[in-house]
């Protein structure tokens, strides 16, 4: 089945280990305030065009993406689950490391036919980039317009299938950085042992400009971009929270 | 080299080397491979700088403050004429420096040398507040001629109107051609007596009938002989001498620096470049290290004074030429590492302590530090030099795996890409043909579309209001075969002349005695060219004529392939593109049996060509600037750096032996995450404080234990 595609970047360094082939999905559930790709929320847009091809532009330029692979992000891939079966399908066939950014909003509990099917693309998963945008449910519907617990009960998805997971958390100044909800983040990272790594990304207003283009209202107008000091507080605390988890049920476990 | 089968020299000097065919000719390349030792570990053996080091680096720090706040030239000749022995020795502090050897007579002082031409040398000294004593400008007007006064007796109306309108240019026919590497190693390895007795001996050996090459030939090797009697003369009077060979790795040092000295002395040419020494070097250095006679430190030593030296070397020039080339290079390019023939890597730890000088004294982009890049260089090699870039900014990389089926194990690389085998081969250098302006011609049926000059051959012009492809690329390709016979013809007179007025001496003292000559050619606009095709070919190019009927803008309508992101439809356009050139240069009769090549490498001179380049059917608009060398027009590469480098990839280096080039910038964010943010993925113990918990948990980075301790 053809993805509905947004654009591909073919040097792409910040989406998953080493350097890699990245798929931008087009269509997003979410309305992230801090989004900086607004121009891929829509459903239905974007460029279709097929695994076979995406892997023949992959393939053309494999020699570059020795120690990466391929990453689908978007929008929201998981959005395109059929799409992102057969793709992987494809690259799994040819030994490429695959990586899905996702944020998780497509996931619900229980039996289903969508379920199913990411059953079976977990099994074509080397790596989730799993991008948790707040800890706690209210605030998670007011930054993004939906809310949580789908989102950790994939979280808690992925630990169940084995798939390793990188965490990411952008710090908003005043909306993400709240001392308490990283520490609340922290804990709930740390009961999940296929969590490999954290990744605690500065807030920026790049995304701002695209707005204007696009003459949507920029929901974090005023908001001042998160300083790299901020953003390590924040990455620290979240570690804080993971260790007193990790600490505690080893302290269970032994007792 | 034949000549010298007889002959097996002994020297003390070489004492510990292994004996080879180097023994019995002129032969470094054969010297390396028998004596060199690769090097597999990593940076820790280096040191930093010495007291010395430091405070010779600030007296340059100093004076190039000084330089700059007085414009850019802190001091200039103005009546000495340049020559390898027309300067006494000059220091900047004898009892400090390990290394030495100016160009003048006082540093940062910039020589006179008029033999490329008068003009551009009083220019030069005119525009920088400096006045040329007038007995000189007579005497290279009236008595002595220059390259420059030669070449444009012997040009044709055509030739100049071709220059003039910009479609050939940035020639070398008022300045040094440059892109000459003499084997400087020689120096230190042979001594210059032994030298001058091989190049007698090559004079004995040419053939009796006087006809015009051998007359030449002999001419040639008479001046190269006294140039490199000239060389010992200017090595006597800082003390050395260089008669006999480098007898430890300072000598060796400071004989092929003497070597190179001796070439920027006499020549000003557009890329003084140094060749590939640092394993040669290394030879030296090795046996010293063996011997006690050096420690690491004193050797490192030698090396930031050598490349110092280096970093000091000034040509008197005009702004003009600064704009062309943007900025004021040298081109002082080194070649470092890359891989043997036999599969061994060439990588040394000199190739180590040239990289390390960017951290001793700092970034600089001259030297031209160049690492011929191998897929087989040593792990702990590459791993340094990502460091190092990161740092300095300051290495080019070059394909080694591409060039070496050419050019073997021994080639230097010229100015930024020019690859020819060092002491063997030489490359006439010769700008570039502007192909976008080229093409405006095919469409205008040879008018210059900002002069309204009749430039090009008088061929029908294109009268349709929309381009056709077919049509176009036959006028085209009609018009390209006239360009590149009147851009070769211009370089054989340009060559001619230099090789008669301003002939590299010395330089080419340094080199075999049948060199094989490049032809260099040059392409500008190749990105211009190919989008300008595909906007004819794949969406509809309406043309907007001016009241004469000439073509002087274009309106494009619909969506277009765009070269730079990896997609074939129009990337053949640009490789056909490049082919077809260079089959039409092929067909020309070139200068000294020489061998045509073409480059593809404006790196920052597009500015200059785009400004005299009317609108192009790509939509590209008069006077904007052109891309750099191969690299897809700006912002039209919207798929990433691997397909925009994919798409220059695909350029067929068997046409452009002369190089390829990619201009590419990043910013550091975009090569990856900031490693104090990001927390990596390696398995670590995390020691929690409850003492025997040793499950694997799951987060590393630097800092990562200190934040879960």
């Amino acid at each position: 089945m053809d993805g509905y595609i947004h654009s591909v970047e073919s040097f792409g360094t910040v989406d998953g280990p080493g350097l890699r082939f990245v798929i931008f999905c087009q269509g997003c559930p979410m309305r992230c305030q801090y989004c900086h790709n607004p121009d891929s929320w829509d459903t239905g847009k974007g460029t279709r065009m097929s695994p076979q091809a995406l892997m023949a532009q992959y393939e053309r330029n494999r020699a570059f993406y020795g120690s990466g692979g391929l990453t689908v992000t978007g929008g929201e891939p998981l959005l395109q689950i059929d799409f992102l079966l057969e793709l992987f399908a494809l690259a799994k066939e040819k030994h490429i490391h695959t990586c899905i950014d996702t944020s998780g909003a497509t996931y619900r509990e229980g039996k289903s036919a969508y379920n199913d099917k990411l059953d079976a693309l977990m099994t074509l998963t080397d790596l989730v980039m799993l991008d948790i945008k707040h800890i706690d449910a209210p605030a998670h519907k007011k930054l993004t317009g939906m809310d949580n617990r789908g989102i950790l009960a994939f979280a808690r998805y992925l630990e169940e299938k084995n798939v390793p997971v990188w965490i990411r958390h952008v710090v908003v100044p005043g909306v993400t950085d709240d001392e308490q909800a990283l520490l609340r983040l922290g804990r709930f990272i740390g009961g999940l042992r296929s969590v490999k790594a954290l990744d605690v990304l500065p807030y920026h207003t790049m995304g701002a400009a695209k707005y204007d283009r696009l003459g949507i209202p920029y929901p974090l107008a005023g908001v001042p971009p998160m300083s790299r000091e901020g953003a390590e507080r924040a990455r620290a605390i979240i570690l804080r929270g993971l260790k007193e988890e990790r600490c505690r049920r080893r302290a269970d476990k032994q007792a | 080299m034949d000549h010298l089968d007889y002959m097996d020299y002994q020297f003390k000097e070489w004492d510990g080397f292994e004996r080879a065919t180097w023994c019995r000719e002129v032969n470094v390349r054969s010297f390396i491979q028998h004596n060199y030792t690769p090097y597999d570990g990593n940076e820790d053996f280096l040191e930093g700088p010495t007291q010395n080091t430091l405070d010779l680096w600030d007296q340059v720090c100093a004076l190039t403050k000084e330089e700059i706040a007085k414009g850019g030239v802190l001091d200039m000749d103005t009546e000495i004429i340049s020559t390898i022995t027309s300067h006494g020795p000059g220091y900047l502090n004898k009892d400090k420096e390990q290394i030495v050897g100016l160009q003048t007579d006082k540093p940062f002082k910039r020589a006179f040398m008029p033999y490329g031409g008068i003009r551009m040398a009083e220019k030069a000294c005119k525009d920088h507040g400096y006045t040329i004593d007038p007995r000189m400008s007579e005497f290279f007007t009236v008595h002595r001629k220059t390259h420059n006064a030669g070449v444009f007796d012997a040009y044709t109306p055509e030739m100049r109107a071709c220059r003039s309108s910009h479609i050939i240019t940035g020639l070398p026919d008022a300045y040094g051609r440059g892109r000459i590497i003499g084997d400087y190693r020689r120096v230190a390895l042979y001594g210059v007596d032994c030298l001058i007795e091989d190049k007698l001996e090559q004079k004995e050996q040419t053939r009796s009938a006087m006809y015009s090459k051998v007359i030449q030939q002999r001419e040639e090797l008479s001046e190269q002989i006294r140039a490199l009697g000239q060389l010992k003369e200017m090595a006597a009077s800082y003390g050395f001498d260089i008669g006999r060979p480098a007898g430890n790795v300072k000598e060796a040092i400071q004989w092929l620096y003497f070597g190179y000295l001796g070439a920027i002395k006499e020549q000003n040419g557009a890329a003084m470049s140094l060749g590939r020494t640092s394993t040669f070097l290394d030879i030296y250095a090795e046996r010293d290290l063996r011997r006690g006679l050096f420690t690491e430190q004193k050797i490192q030593e030698m090396v930031d004074h050598f490349i110092m030296k280096l970093r000091m070397v000034k040509f008197a020039r005009t702004p003009e030429y600064n704009q062309l080339f943007s900025g004021d290079p040298q081109w002082v390019t080194e070649s470092i590492g890359g891989v043997a023939i036999d599969g061994r890597h060439l990588v040394t730890k000199m190739s180590y302590r040239y990289l390390h000088t960017l951290a001793n004294l700092g970034p600089s982009p001259e030297p031209n530090l160049t690492v011929l890049w191998s897929v087989n260089l040593p792990m702990n090699f590459k791993r340094y030099c990502a460091k190092m870039s990161i740092e300095s900014s300051s290495i080019q990389y070059e394909n080694d795996d591409m060039m070496r089926f050419t050019h073997g194990d021994d080639y230097g690389i010229a100015c930024c890409v020019s690859s020819m085998r060092i002491g063997l081969e030489m490359q006439f250098f010769g700008a570039r043909a502007n192909l976008a302006k080229c093409l405006l011609y095919a469409i205008n049926g040879g008018v210059d579309e900002i002069s309204h000059k009749q430039v090009g051959p008088k061929f029908t012009p294109i009268t349709s209001e929309v381009l056709d492809y077919d049509e176009v690329m036959e006028k085209f390709d009609a018009m390209m075969r006239w360009l590149a016979e009147v851009y070769v013809n211009t370089l054989n007179v340009i060559h001619y002349m230099h090789d008669k007025y301003c002939y590299e001496k010395l330089q080419m003292a340094l080199h075999d005695k049948n060199v094989t000559r490049w032809f260099a050619t040059g392409i500008a606009g190749l990105s211009v060219v190919a989008d300008s095709l595909s906007a004819i070919k794949y969406a509809r190019v309406k043309v907007i004529r001016d009241e004469t009927g000439l073509a002087v803008d274009y309106q494009v309508e619909g969506d277009f392939p765009k070269y730079g992101n990896d997609d074939d439809r129009v990337d053949n356009i640009a490789r056909g593109i490049v082919h077809r050139f260079m089959e039409h240069v092929r067909k020309n009769h070139t200068y000294r049996d020489s061998i045509p090549t073409t480059s593809i490498l404006t790196i920052t001179s597009n500015v200059v060509y785009g400004r005299a380049t009317g609108s192009t059917p790509d939509g590209r608009k008069k006077g904007e600037p052109f891309a750099p060398g191969a690299n897809p027009m700006h912002r039209r590469d919207s798929h990433g750096a691997v397909a925009s480098l994919a798409s220059v990839a695909k350029l067929p280096f068997k046409d452009a032996k002369d190089g390829i080039s990619n201009t590419f910038s990043i910013i550091p964010g975009a090569l990856g995450k900031e490693d104090q943010i990001f927390v990596g993925d390696i398995d670590v113990d995390i020691d929690c404080g409850l003492g025997g918990c040793n499950a694997p948990t799951l987060f590393e980075g630097l800092d990562a234990d200190d934040d879960l301790e």
